[in-house]
């Protein structure tokens, strides 16, 4: 009974062109879009062309990994020359002190293995618990990695950390510098902010001084002026030397990013916080620092990286890190001539480090931005 | 460079009267410490360069082991501690380092500013320069107008300048800040030449893609003579190290080597063999050593001989009638008498 016999039906949408959809589509926008990208497009297929195929047939294809010496290598010139890598891989990570005693090696292997255990977890979102992993990380792990690394104490042989290198010391060096530049640079940040003229005029003197300080004098003199004053047989380490300069030369590099995030803070969260009768410290660590923090952690963590490339500098104070190691390895009888190998390998360790801390960084952002938009 | 010298040169002379105060003798230090603390560079090949043990060696880390065998009767027991050139002499007055055996060149500002002492020479090197073997060159002289690869900033870059202007010859300085950029820059042409010192012109060669396109210049404009450093203030040290290096080329020059030292020791007739060894006289015990002193760095080192076929034959620096060669065969490497 119904009045409309001719009932209204939807006819399927036509699919799109083939030439708007799927990969073509893309490859024609954004690569062929234009002349001008057309041509753009056709310069960098032609730089690819000429470069990697190239790059790859020495570092891959052609490349030498059979054999423990360099007669492998010399024989077959056209590539590269990841043996001595393969045979030199102890000395680059762990430096010369655990290559000559090899039946030592595992106690840096357990230490890298124990920070993975503790750091694996704490990427990982879901994982319980953060707040004490990170304590155990912060606190625990340098005490750990001192008694185990560094030895002397439950029958463990001790190693001088002068005779530590290669990704070992840059890795402690590193840590200690991040780990306690952070509070540091917190507190002084804070107290460039204080109101209390000695405080403030200290923290500002703290931070323009090692703020206009290169990295690298601050580690000549830690290396060469310090030990002049003490007498001769006081011998203070010249890697808790390095630690020492370092660390004061990050904290400053920390507080000027933390104090970005603090001058970003609304005035009306202070008195807020000023009207619920909290004080000065209840104030800072519950309103404002967890605020200013999460606005600076992408230039503390840039700080943070800078300062992992950074302590390549220690080679100037002759600490063999993992670039003067890869370096030194490279000049010795057997693998001279060999160092582009050795760069190469120092630079994808490096790169790895970086790339990770940024892409944790980026993480780290982005989960606490998801939770101000929905707070 | 010479004002940074001189700010060193002050630095370290303000850590010497420092450290001398306080200093118990170097010798009894070591003794009690059980260990030689030796500063050498650490990234030269045929002077000290981690091998793939993880051991210092070379012509610089042997003679840091001949030392503390002579001293200590064990040739392992050796902490080496790299130093870069700007910091050597400083670590030494500090007193972080015993002997500082890091190819150093002997001059008379470093011996009478920087309170320190220089003891013997382990190896004699010299500017020189270093060209295609394609190119047929045959003398400096044949380099008028040429570019020449230099490390710039050192005092290559300067020898060369003064050797040119006082020759009359011009050329164009190409300035790298490594020594394997002045390879790259050799063999990629940017240059005709190369110059450094001998022992690294070699070793730059034995790093290119085929050591036999280049060959080196006869000509070395260059006097460098490289031999360890002590604190000075310390007579007895300075007696020891430099004796040991006597006791090296003394057993070349009687034919002592590690493999036959024992035989030696107990067959050989000769009295200058016997006072080396130590089975006779009291050389050791002069300078505060044990009477075995030499016979252990010889046993367990090697005699000056041994040691440079070991470590700086490989880089291509022949010894046979060169100046590191014994003052019998026509080198200048003397010893005084062990008597």
């Amino acid at each position: 009974m119904s009045l409309n016999s001719n009932k209204f039906e939807r006819i399927p949408d036509r699919l799109p062109p083939i030439n708007s959809i799927g990969w073509v589509a893309w490859v024609k926008q954004n690569l062929f879009g234009s002349v001008s990208n057309t041509l753009i497009t056709l310069l960098f297929f032609y730089l690819i062309f000429l470069y990697i195929p190239p790059f790859l047939d020495w570092a891959v294809f052609n490349a030498n990994i059979s054999g423990t010496d360099r007669s492998v290598c010399d024989d077959n010139k056209s590539g590269a020359c990841w043996t001595f890598v393969k045979v030199r891989i102890e000395q680059l990570l762990f430096g010369l002190y655990f290559t000559l005693n090899p039946d030592q090696t595992w106690r840096p292997i357990l230490a890298f293995i124990v920070f993975a255990c503790l750091l694996i977890p704490l990427v990982i979102e879901r994982t319980p618990h953060k707040k004490w992993l990170l304590l155990t990380l912060i606190i625990l792990y340098p005490v750990f990695f001192v008694s185990v690394v560094g030895g002397g104490v439950f029958g463990i042989p001790e190693s001088d950390a002068s005779q530590w290198g290669g990704l070992l010391l840059t890795f402690a060096l590193a840590f200690v510098g991040i780990v306690l530049a952070l509070p540091l640079g917190i507190l002084l940040a804070l107290g460039r902010r204080s109101k209390m003229p000695i405080v403030r005029s200290f923290s500002i003197i703290y931070i323009e001084f090692w703020r206009g300080t290169p990295l690298i004098t601050i580690l000549f003199m830690a290396s060469v002026m310090l030990p002049l004053f003490f007498p001769s047989g006081v011998e203070f380490d010249k890697v808790v030397r390095a630690m020492i300069g370092i660390t004061l030369f990050q904290s400053a590099y920390t507080a000027e990013a933390v104090r970005g995030g603090l001058q970003a803070i609304d005035k009306g969260q202070t008195e807020a916080s000023m009207a619920l009768g909290m004080g000065y410290w209840q104030q800072t660590i519950f309103i404002i620092l967890p605020q200013a923090l999460r606005i600076s952690i992408p230039s503390i963590v840039n700080t943070f990286i800078a300062l992992f490339k950074d302590t390549s500098l220690v080679s100037i104070i002759g600490l063999l890190d993992l670039l003067k190691i890869a370096q030194n390895s490279s000049r010795s009888l057997d693998w001279n001539g060999y160092d582009i190998e050795a760069y190469m390998f120092a630079g994808l360790v490096f790169w790895m480090f970086c790339f990770g801390m940024s892409m944790y960084s980026q993480k780290l952002e982005r989960k606490l931005d998801t939770d101000r938009n929905t707070e | 460079m010479k004002k940074f010298n001189l700010i060193l040169g002050a630095v370290a002379l303000i850590g010497f009267t420092f450290s001398s105060a306080a200093t118990a003798s170097t010798l009894e230090e070591v003794q009690a410490r059980g260990t030689l603390v030796c500063g050498v560079d650490g990234g030269v090949a045929g002077f000290a360069a981690p091998n793939n043990d993880g051991r210092m060696v070379g012509m610089d880390a042997s003679t840091c082991d001949a030392i503390a065998a002579a001293v200590l009767g064990d040739a392992n027991a050796v902490k080496y501690v790299p130093l870069t050139a700007a910091e050597r002499f400083t670590a030494l007055s500090a007193g972080e380092i015993d002997v500082l055996s890091r190819n150093t060149t002997h001059t008379l500002t470093r011996d009478a500013t920087l309170g320190v002492n220089f003891t013997y020479y382990n190896f004699i090197d010299g500017q020189g320069f270093m060209v295609a073997a394609a190119d047929g060159l045959s003398s400096v002289d044949d380099l008028d107008g040429a570019s020449i690869c230099v490390q710039s900033g050192t005092t290559t870059e300067l020898n060369m300048a003064d050797y040119f202007r006082n020759k009359g010859l011009d050329f164009t300085p190409v300035g790298y800040s490594t020594s394997v950029g002045t390879r790259e820059g050799l063999e990629g042409g940017a240059c005709d030449a190369i110059t450094s010192d001998a022992s690294q012109l070699a070793a730059i060669r034995s790093e290119t893609s085929n050591p036999s396109d280049w060959t080196m210049l006869p000509e070395i404009i260059s006097k460098e003579p490289l031999g360890p450093v002590v604190r000075q203030g310390d007579d007895q040290w300075l007696d020891i190290v430099t004796w040991t290096l006597h006791a090296l080329i003394n057993a070349e020059e009687l034919g002592i080597d590690s493999s036959n030292v024992d035989e030696m020791r107990d067959n050989s007739p000769n009295p200058s063999v016997a006072r080396i060894v130590g089975s006779e006289g009291e050389t050791g015990p002069s300078l505060g050593l044990s009477q075995d002193w030499a016979y252990q760095a010889i046993k367990q080192v090697g005699n000056y001989g041994e040691i440079y076929e070991r470590t700086i034959e490989p880089l291509g620096i022949a010894r046979a009638g060169s100046v590191n060669d014994l003052w019998s065969r026509g080198g200048i490497i003397y010893s005084p008498p062990i008597r």
